[in-house]
């Protein structure tokens, strides 16, 4: 048995999980898919005192469509990635999924978890941030929603309190907007070196509106609005999306690691911005 | 079954203390569980119903090994990257190093040895030996068990589907190309099986 001892807790509903984490919060961990949280028990980076399991609350697990869809926050990115509301109606979700690790961690790991787990490389964090979305937080004391620029703090660190559960992720259906995800791993399943997720409002040669979320180059998402700007001003052109590709390679501030230096990440990350926003242009329609 | 030992649970803790003030005015009683370090767990591995007493930090892997005693499924990293742990759970492939046995309370497992015997091999098991799926064989549980529950879901897959799914499981004998061909045949044996 490699973690440390814990006490253990399976609520089967959402009450009792908002009880647990109420009294256990600050010595506790939630555990959702797991896929993450357990490598760090087992290492013991994490020895919480008492775990929460949400597996077993079957009322946090749905997809509800609508101009907003509401994904619950026990949803399997297995299940998200094969559902036809999140094919038809939010086709970044949808392809950016796919990076998530493996089939068999994307048959456990969830929605909700991933975001609330604030790995800087992961892919979810960044497609919340480039869509506006939003995660609602609940607690004993009530509900409160928030975007992905207040929720994200730092490192794996979030706005949650102690006593709040992550329950509910949403986001706008963009089926008429031009999206994209790019993402470079040293092999496929592996973490993001750099990752891009990228929405354009496309009118004509025109962007009306242009959002780009980077995962892997800081501590939170990043976006570059700068670069944003450049599309927005430069319009739907190889060469608008060239300048945006050099802005966001000047700007962004990636740390180097064992897996890449800050200098090839950024050079990657202007790289695949200037690919992923032409995919996304192509993809709102007419020719990029 | 989950829920009767769940309920009984319940009972034991909490109506006996109960039971001598029965108030009805009064809201029910809260039925929170509280957090524990041991469980008892019935859970179904290949057909076989067992009831066990765990630690709730056990993982699942350790569970099958240990406290059942089938020694098929292997364990190599303990932290998710290598998949030698992969199991069925309800029919998923998972990672059973990412799980507590606690979690899979009530679940239905399938190991490797769920697949076939050696006397008579499942047909992606007979494709692994034919094409030189394998070498020493380490790897080859979970490997097995991502690409049953696969070609379940993609009965006639591309070789890109294949590697992407095998992305999971890691091989350090083979150099894949086996493997990918010996899924690619299992998934025409099975085709012509079903």
């Amino acid at each position: 048995m490699k973690p440390a001892p814990f006490l253990y807790a399976a609520p089967e509903t959402l009450d009792d999980a908002l009880t647990l984490v109420h009294r256990h919060g600050t010595e506790g961990k939630v555990l959702a898919g797991g896929q993450s949280l357990v490598p760090l028990l087992s290492m013991r980076l994490a020895r919480p005192r008492v775990l929460v399991d949400l597996n077993r609350i079957k009322a946090l697990d749905y997809i509800r469509n609508g101009r907003e869809i509401r994904i619950g926050a026990m949803t399997r990115q297995r299940t998200a990635e094969t559902s036809p509301v999140v094919r038809e109606k939010l086709p970044l979700l949808a392809e950016a999924v796919r990076y998530i690790g493996h089939p068999q961690i994307r048959n456990r790991g969830t929605i909700g978890g991933s975001i609330a787990h604030a790995d800087p490389s992961a892919e979810l964090p960044a497609v919340l941030a480039a869509l506006d979305g939003t995660v609602v937080l609940q607690s004993r004391r009530g509900r409160r929603t928030l975007r992905a620029d207040a929720f994200f703090l730092t490192y794996l660190t979030t706005a949650m309190a102690p006593d709040e559960l992550l329950v509910e992720v949403r986001l706008p259906a963009h089926d008429h907007l031009g999206t994209a995800f790019l993402e470079v791993a040293r092999r496929h399943g592996d973490y993001a070196l750099v990752g891009v997720a990228v929405v354009i409002e496309r009118d004509g040669d025109r962007a009306r509106r242009v959002r780009l979320a980077f995962t892997g180059v800081g501590a939170t998402p990043a976006r570059v609005e700068e670069a944003e700007a450049a599309v927005v001003e430069g319009g739907i052109s190889d060469r608008s999306f060239a300048e945006a590709g050099r802005i966001v390679a000047a700007r962004l501030t990636p740390d180097s690691d064992i897996h890449a230096s800050a200098e090839y990440r950024r050079h990657v990350a202007g790289v695949l911005a200037e690919r992923a926003l032409r995919a996304a242009a192509r993809r709102a329609g007419g020719p990029a | 079954m989950k829920k009767l030992t769940a309920a009984g649970a319940r009972l034991r803790r909490g109506r006996t203390v109960r039971a001598g003030t029965p108030r009805r005015d009064a809201k029910p009683p809260r039925r929170t569980a509280r957090p524990v370090e041991r469980r008892t767990i019935t859970v179904t591995v290949n057909g076989t119903a067992y009831a066990r007493a765990v630690e709730v930090r056990k993982t699942l892997a350790d569970f099958i090994r240990e406290d059942i005693g089938l020694t098929g499924t292997h364990l190599g990293c303990e932290h998710g990257v290598c998949g030698a742990c992969t199991i069925l759970l309800n029919g998923q492939a998972v990672r059973s190093c990412l799980l507590f046995a606690a979690q899979a309370d009530g679940a239905e497992i399938t190991t490797v040895e769920g697949l076939g015997t050696p006397e008579h091999l499942h047909p992606l098991q007979e494709a692994f030996r034919d094409h030189h799926g394998l070498q020493c064989g380490f790897c080859t549980p979970g490997i097995l068990m991502s690409t049953v529950a696969f070609l379940r879901e993609t009965p006639a897959p591309t070789d890109e589907q294949i590697r992407e799914v095998l992305s999971g499981n890691l091989c350090r004998c083979t150099g894949y190309q086996g493997i990918v061909d010996a899924v690619r045949d299992a998934a025409r044996r099975l085709r012509g099986r079903a």
